[in-house]
């Protein structure tokens, strides 16, 4: 009897605490210390109000949180939030009858939201053709140069602006005793993609995909080559050294053996926690001079917030009312001072800039200045490309087959372009 | 009185059959049906538009270069692994079927790495063998071999052929040790008397007699390189570097679940079921005629 009336009352109340609160799930790809942020960021706002509550569940890395979001959506189980990578966009952009946009779903909702708030290089990626957001920003980054400040002190270099000095940097670093001069994270991300935007030369056609489908690879252009040719070269002489795929590298920078290493700023964390018995600073990836006197901005990687149709008026309240109180600046300026991430808008910004953490952790800057200094063109403004997972795979199997020497820059960069168009085209077959 | 009449009801084999026959018709037959199915459609991801394609899909396959490469190295995977565990896996038992003390504790450590889940077998064998901070790695840079995995593809193969046998030699270490238990002493003792040396005992009398064991390893172990060996792989090179250690099993996850190309991903497990139907049929037809029983 006492059992059974503690069960009832135990129900009921499940019941009243349900009836009281909707749940919004967000599935995300945050692992590690970043998760545990995530967490704080839906405690913090579950304990501001009591209508909602946001539920994070990590489901793995960007790829395996995407697909299971798509197959979740297939079974009609899909989460109302999903964290999806900049590489998905244009397959999430294609998927009209599952994408529920930001800017319909803020003003459907009554909640306040003006885009100019946040940081036009970040938006504009998320953005369609006349400039209406279609995801929510949350965590951005874009490549910088992390450098060994002992070793480059002990060669008596300064860290390298140019690739033009890279080279006889890492010359220098070779003869004062290094293994390795450079090394990078995100092949593709970095060495082709963000190499394109610095350089102000497309990607692809059709501005890099953001005016159709029918775009097409063009990163085997003479400049691309010349670069990839000098890296497969370097690698040979050890100034360049290939560490693996994603940031399988980074070892290589914190163990000492690469004195410089690129890669995303959202590293800064792990970087700081991960070097072993040495200083390290931040500066800006490196543009070939020959080719451009001022270099252009950088874009972005990372993921975005993107809302799945298929749920109640109630729950898309809650996601709205969420992302009102993730873009707030101090939920914001916490995340990019914690995280290495960008901060997405303009007030985070400059809360971070008062509140001295700039000055106190100098280098973590140096992603927005790069990011921000001038006007994005049409090749720096981002990529829309369909089936961009896989093309950056193929990218990976013929960089891979050059860093090996079993392939020509040049056959490499072509066969790889002339695969990953066959992709294109089979995506836009799909999505026309 | 015939004995077979004690069961001349009809309903009461359907009705013993039914649970293996639920289970085969939901988690194999439906399944594979979806596949078929689903290998001529083009699909964007989330299943919003389709479009019938008849066999494109397959067309696209067999002019892709990609995945004949991907044949040619689920080939060299296959045979590697099958070569590399079954040899160990016999010479193990050899050895163990002599050892008269502590007999049991070989055989308990020698079966451990069948219990390790491959995804862990090969987050093990990539530990050791890392490039920059591998045990294995650096005892090689001792006698100037360079080890580097995420670079040289014939390095990441040799790796994922050693990680898929080793955690098969268990298994069929098992197989063996029982099949030379079940051999009768007295044969070899008397070829033993007439003179012939151990080499010779093995050639002509031990491994004749184990050769249906043998086979049945063979087709097992075949069958569990081609197609049960994608988390070690996943877990170690994960395709790469370059496609160099791409099996068709990986191509299949890769393009289906990384790529979101089902269409594709489909039409490859088609293609892989028809190999396993083939491959059954081949062995148990040509192969076996010459195993002696």
């Amino acid at each position: 009897m006492f059992r059974k009336t503690v069960g009832a009352l135990a129900l009921s109340l499940l019941a009243a605490h349900v009836q009281a609160s909707t749940e919004v799930e967000w599935w995300h790809a945050m692992g590690g210390r970043l998760g545990e942020k995530v967490n704080e960021i839906a405690e913090k706002f579950n304990a501001s109000q009591s209508d909602y509550v946001v539920k994070p569940v990590f489901k793995g890395n960007y790829t395996e949180t995407m697909t299971a979001a798509i197959a979740a959506f297939r079974a009609k189980k899909q989460p109302a939030i999903v964290q999806v990578f900049e590489v998905g966009t244009a397959t999430m952009m294609s998927a009209k009858g599952a994408v529920y946009p930001t800017y319909e779903l803020m003003a459907d909702t009554q909640e306040p939201f003006n885009s100019s708030d946040y940081l036009a290089a970040v938006t504009g990626y998320y953005s369609t053709n006349d400039g209406k957001m279609l995801s929510m920003p949350f965590n951005s980054s874009t490549p910088v140069l992390y450098y060994n400040k002992d070793a480059l002190a002990k060669a008596g270099v300064e860290p390298p602006k140019t690739w033009e000095e890279m080279g006889s940097v890492g010359k220098k670093l070779l003869d004062a005793g290094y293994k390795c001069g450079f090394t990078t994270g995100w092949q593709s991300w970095v060495q082709l993609e963000n190499f394109s935007a610095r350089h102000d030369i497309p990607f692809a056609t059709r501005n890099n995909g953001f005016s159709g489908l029918d775009t097409e690879l063009a990163f085997n252009s003479p400049l691309h080559v010349k670069h990839i040719t000098q890296l497969a070269e370097w690698q040979k002489e050890g100034i360049f050294s290939y560490g693996g795929r994603r940031s399988d590298s980074a070892p290589k920078f914190y163990t000492g053996e690469c004195a410089m290493y690129m890669n995303s700023s959202a590293s800064y964390a792990g970087v700081k926690s991960s070097i072993q018995g040495f200083e390290f600073g931040v500066s800006e990836l490196p543009y070939w001079k020959e080719a451009i006197s001022t270099p252009k901005n950088t874009i972005i990687g990372g993921a975005t917030l993107w809302t799945l149709k298929g749920h109640t008026q109630e729950e898309y309240k809650g996601v709205a009312k969420f992302y009102t109180f993730l873009s707030s600046p101090e939920i914001q300026a916490d995340w990019h001072q914690f995280t290495g991430y960008l901060p997405i808008t303009h007030a985070a910004a400059e809360l971070t800039k008062k509140q001295g953490f700039y000055a106190e952790n100098p280098g973590t800057d140096v992603a927005i200045q790069q990011m921000t200094s001038g006007t994005p063109t049409a090749n720096s403004k981002g990529l829309r490309l369909g089936n961009f997972v896989q093309i950056r795979d193929i990218i990976n199997e013929e960089l891979e087959n050059v860093w090996a020497g079993k392939a020509t820059a040049k056959d490499a960069l072509d066969n790889a372009v002339k695969r990953g168009n066959e992709l294109l085209r089979k995506f836009e077959r799909s999505n026309s | 009185m015939s004995r077979i009449s004690t069961y001349n009801h009809r309903l009461l084999p359907w009705l013993l059959l039914a649970p293996q026959l639920a289970i085969t018709l939901v988690f194999f037959v439906w399944p594979a049906l979806q596949a078929v199915k689903q290998s001529f459609l083009i699909e964007d991801a989330f299943g919003l538009s389709s479009e019938f394609v008849w066999f494109d899909n397959f067309n696209e396959l067999l002019h892709s270069e990609a995945y004949y490469s991907s044949f040619a190295t689920t080939f060299i995977f296959g045979i590697g692994v099958t070569l590399l565990s079954m040899c160990s896996a016999l010479l193990l038992a050899v050895m163990a079927d002599r050892v008269i003390r502590g007999a049991a504790l070989y055989k308990t450590l020698l079966v451990w790495p069948y219990a390790v889940a491959p995804a862990v077998a090969g987050v093990l064998w990539m530990f050791m063998f890392h490039p920059t901070i591998g045990v294995m790695t650096y005892l090689l840079e001792l006698v100037q071999i360079r080890w580097n995995h995420s670079l040289n593809g014939h390095q990441a193969m040799l790796l994922v052929i050693i990680a898929a046998a080793w955690k098969q030699i268990s298994y069929n270490f098992l197989f063996f040790l029982a099949g030379l238990q079940s051999i009768p002493r007295s044969l070899i003792e008397a070829a033993a008397i007439d003179g012939a040396g151990p080499m010779k005992r093995f050639r002509d009398i031990i491994f004749p007699l184990l050769s249906p064991t043998s086979f049945f390893l063979l087709v097992v172990n075949i069958v569990y390189a081609f197609f049960d060996t994608f988390g070690i792989i996943h877990a170690v090179t994960q395709g790469g570097p370059g496609s160099s250690t791409r099996t068709l099993v990986y191509k299949v996850f890769d393009d289906g679940f990384i790529g979101l190309d089902l269409g594709s991903s489909a039409a490859q497990s088609v293609i892989l079921m028809f190999i396993v139907g083939a491959m059954t049929i081949i062995q148990f037809k040509f192969i076996e005629r010459k195993v002696q029983y």
